[in-house]
């Protein structure tokens, strides 16, 4: 019997699966906006993105007031401890089969290296994709807002910079669920809440 | 068939326009006008009640009562030809611009005037203060029986004559007594049997203006048509004091007025879109992108989605006319007349080359309701780039511009290429008076026509490419047939030269677009190259 630790609540699980499935759906239908490809025509793709966005809205709204509630806001402050012990695992301990340097335990569930990209995540990557998005839906409200003169060109453009962005940190987290010490051992924890302890 | 037939009929007999436009009006059915009772039956006033020999003697009789109608006619576009463009400071109207068409009314007047709404403009020397020279009956017949001969200057035939003279054809009077005795309201026949038929036939000209909007259906005009609204052309250019609104020599392009409310739109433009439906046409209970759309409407003309298409009628318009092919004969050295598989003609030897087309996408422009007019005087170059015989005006940074579909009529015409001048062709009228369409003679239609244009000519004759613009306002159709968000927000849609805005879709920055995809790229072959050393060194444990 391996011993097990519960990792993720259920919350939490069902709030990470669902952004993911919600950002990919966006990252599709916005590079169709932006004319990269077709596939629901350019009128769906917007209502889709914008229905996709709103939802994400919500989810967000209860993510924070969860991690608020629950003090798990506390796993995203960044520590530059051990970030080397990391740099040099991912460098050259992952192939001489070394074990991952950081434990996971319910109270301390990101290693030091996640902790500084959600940080990056949470100070560049969403206040870009966030701010530029929330213009574009109230395009008409620019003026109002007083922004009259504020350039399309610029906030979509920083929308679809933080939409590389995105894609780009979707590209590295996926490969890096493979890094547990099985390839599928941190997607199965992000599922069922436990992982191997090994 | 009717269509077609007259279609071709047109185009041979030059301005025979209207009286085959009533022809055909007389066999179609027509539509019933827009409810109105009048106070007032003409058939019982005795003024009215005997023969009337000429249109003139008509119209004395309806100013005996309309004491100031013909003074306000006077004062008219329809009247004078005329039109001074302040802003622009050039001396306008149908008198003095040129278009690429049948070019020019000078020497011409006999023909050209058929649609003036007058009797007698037969050269230069006309007099424009005479009151019963004023037609009311080309407005106001409810009959569709009146009828104004081509080359008699804008008169009607009152008594059985021959014409021309000489010739042994007998003209049939019309009933000049019962259509004065039917007055009313002008109608989608009276302004139509000029407007649809301007530039020499059916369609010809605007492309939004042909005779299928005399009874359309939904498809063709929402707000025409005859199962539905049933506008005339009046509900829209609601007129007083009989001058009719809706200027195409300085449009309307921004109307930022919004609804027109009696009282407080004095001296606004009724004819636009806006005068009824508001700067922000689209309610959220009717459309799910209300609020979307109604950001497009600060910089697309109503027109640019709700007039996907102009001649959607059945109706082809003249898209190019090249006048530079005129003349050639056949071997026996006969004019040439050749027409396509639908019966248009698309080369006469009086005229040139033409191309037609039904159902053309517009070509789309900034545009700020300025226009400026090559005129006969201006000095013009040959080069690569045709001659704008109009210039529209307009950008994505004026605050006075909207995105406007237009019809771009392009072709050549002639002109002195050592006075560098267009040139006013004489082109109608019998053999004897040396117009270029009985004999095929450019210099001497040239000379004539300038003369009568008091223009000088050098006694050279080239020809220049021409283009000219002509903003589409008609022809709405239903609103699940506009234009789609996905034509404009593509690579290579209708907006794709549309400069100084960022449609999405359409626009990215490339080096963004090209250095992160190479990123993402990199970043996926560095995670698979991760990935392989992995299971690479794995197996050699």
């Amino acid at each position: 019997m391996v011993e097990r630790v519960y990792i993720f609540k259920r919350f939490e699980r069902f709030w990470h699966w669902a952004q993911a499935a919600l950002i990919m759906f966006l990252l599709l239908t916005g590079f169709e906006i932006h004319g990269t490809y077709s596939n629901f025509g350019f009128e769906k793709a917007v209502e889709l993105h914008t229905i996709a966005a709103w939802t994400l809205v919500g989810l967000w709204t209860f993510a924070v007031f969860w991690h608020f509630t629950t003090g798990e806001w506390k796993q995203y402050i960044p520590t530059t401890k051990r970030v080397t012990e990391m740099v040099r695992f991912y460098a050259f301990g992952i192939f001489k089969g070394e074990s991952h340097p950081f434990k996971q335990t319910a109270l301390s569930k990101h290693n030091p290296l996640q902790r500084l990209a959600y940080l990056g995540v949470l100070l560049v990557m969403n206040p870009l994709i966030w701010t530029s998005g929330w213009f574009l839906l109230f395009y008409g409200n620019w003026a109002a807002w007083g922004f009259p003169n504020l350039s399309l060109e610029l906030v979509a453009t920083a929308h679809v910079l933080g939409a590389f962005m995105i894609l780009l940190f979707l590209i590295v987290h996926v490969y890096l669920t493979t890094t547990g010490h099985t390839p599928l051992a941190h997607i199965k924890a992000m599922i069922t809440g436990w992982e191997d302890k090994h | 068939m009717l269509r077609t037939r007259s279609a071709v009929a047109l185009f041979a007999g030059a301005l025979l326009g209207v009286v085959l436009s009533v022809t055909n009006l007389a066999q179609a059915t027509v539509a019933p006008q827009t409810k109105s009772s009048p106070t007032a039956d003409h058939s019982k006033f005795k003024e009215l009640q005997k023969q009337f020999k000429t249109g003139p003697e008509v119209t004395k009789a309806c100013l005996s009562c309309h004491t100031e109608a013909a003074k306000q006619v006077h004062r008219t576009k329809h009247w004078t030809w005329e039109f001074i463009n302040t802003e622009k400071n050039q001396k306008l109207g149908k008198k003095n611009v040129l278009n690429n068409f049948c070019i020019s009314i000078p020497n011409n007047q006999q023909y050209c005037t058929n649609c003036h709404v007058g009797y007698g403009w037969k050269d230069k020397n006309f007099d424009f203060t005479v009151e019963e020279n004023v037609d009311c009956l080309v407005c106001h017949d409810t009959t569709l029986t009146y009828v104004k001969q081509p080359g008699m200057a804008g008169h009607v035939v009152g008594e059985e004559m021959e014409f021309p003279k000489g010739s042994g054809k007998i003209l049939k009077p019309i009933n000049l007594s019962k259509i004065a005795q039917a007055v009313g309201k002008s109608s989608r026949e009276t302004c139509g049997n000029c407007h649809f038929f301007g530039g020499g036939g059916d369609g010809v000209k605007h492309g939004d203006l042909d005779s299928s909007l005399f009874a359309p259906e939904a498809d063709v005009d929402v707000h025409m048509a005859v199962d539905g609204l049933n506008f005339n052309c009046g509900t829209c250019h609601q007129t007083s004091s009989h001058d009719v609104p809706g200027s195409r020599y300085t449009p309307t392009a921004k109307d930022k007025g919004g609804v027109q409310i009696r009282g407080k739109s004095e001296g606004e433009n009724p004819a636009t879109c806006v005068a009824c439906h508001d700067t922000k046409p689209h309610k959220a209970e009717k459309s799910k992108h209300a609020a979307r759309l109604n950001n497009h409407a600060e910089k697309l003309a109503c027109q640019t989605c709700h007039i996907p298409a102009f001649a959607r009628g059945g109706v082809a318009t003249k898209m190019r006319w090249d006048w530079s092919t005129a003349g050639k004969m056949d071997a026996e050295g006969k004019p040439i007349v050749k027409k396509d598989d639908h019966g248009h003609i698309i080369y006469e030897s009086r005229k040139g080359d033409f191309v037609v087309a039904e159902n053309v996408k517009p070509e789309y422009y900034w545009f700020n309701g300025g226009i400026t007019y090559t005129l006969l005087g201006d000095k013009i170059e040959k080069n690569d780039k045709p001659v704008g015989i109009n210039k529209i005006e307009g950008n994505a940074t004026d605050g006075k511009s909207m995105i406007w579909p237009f019809k771009v009529s392009r072709g050549t015409q002639p002109y002195d290429p050592e006075n560098k001048t267009l040139i006013t062709p004489h082109t109608t009228g019998p053999k004897s008076g040396g117009g270029y369409w009985t004999n095929y003679d450019w210099d001497r239609a040239a000379r004539q026509g300038m003369a009568d244009s008091g223009a000088p000519f050098s006694g050279k004759v080239d020809f220049v490419s021409t283009e000219m613009y002509w903003p589409i306002a008609h022809m709405v159709a239903p609103k699940d047939k506009s234009v789609g968000c996905a034509e404009c927000h593509a690579k290579d849609g209708r907006l794709a030269g549309i400069k100084g805005i960022y449609i999405p879709g359409r626009d990215a920055n490339p080096l963004i677009d090209k250095a992160a995809w190479l990123l993402a790229l990199l970043t996926l072959l560095g995670v698979l190259g991760h990935a392989a050393i992995r299971i690479f060194a794995s197996k050699k444990h």
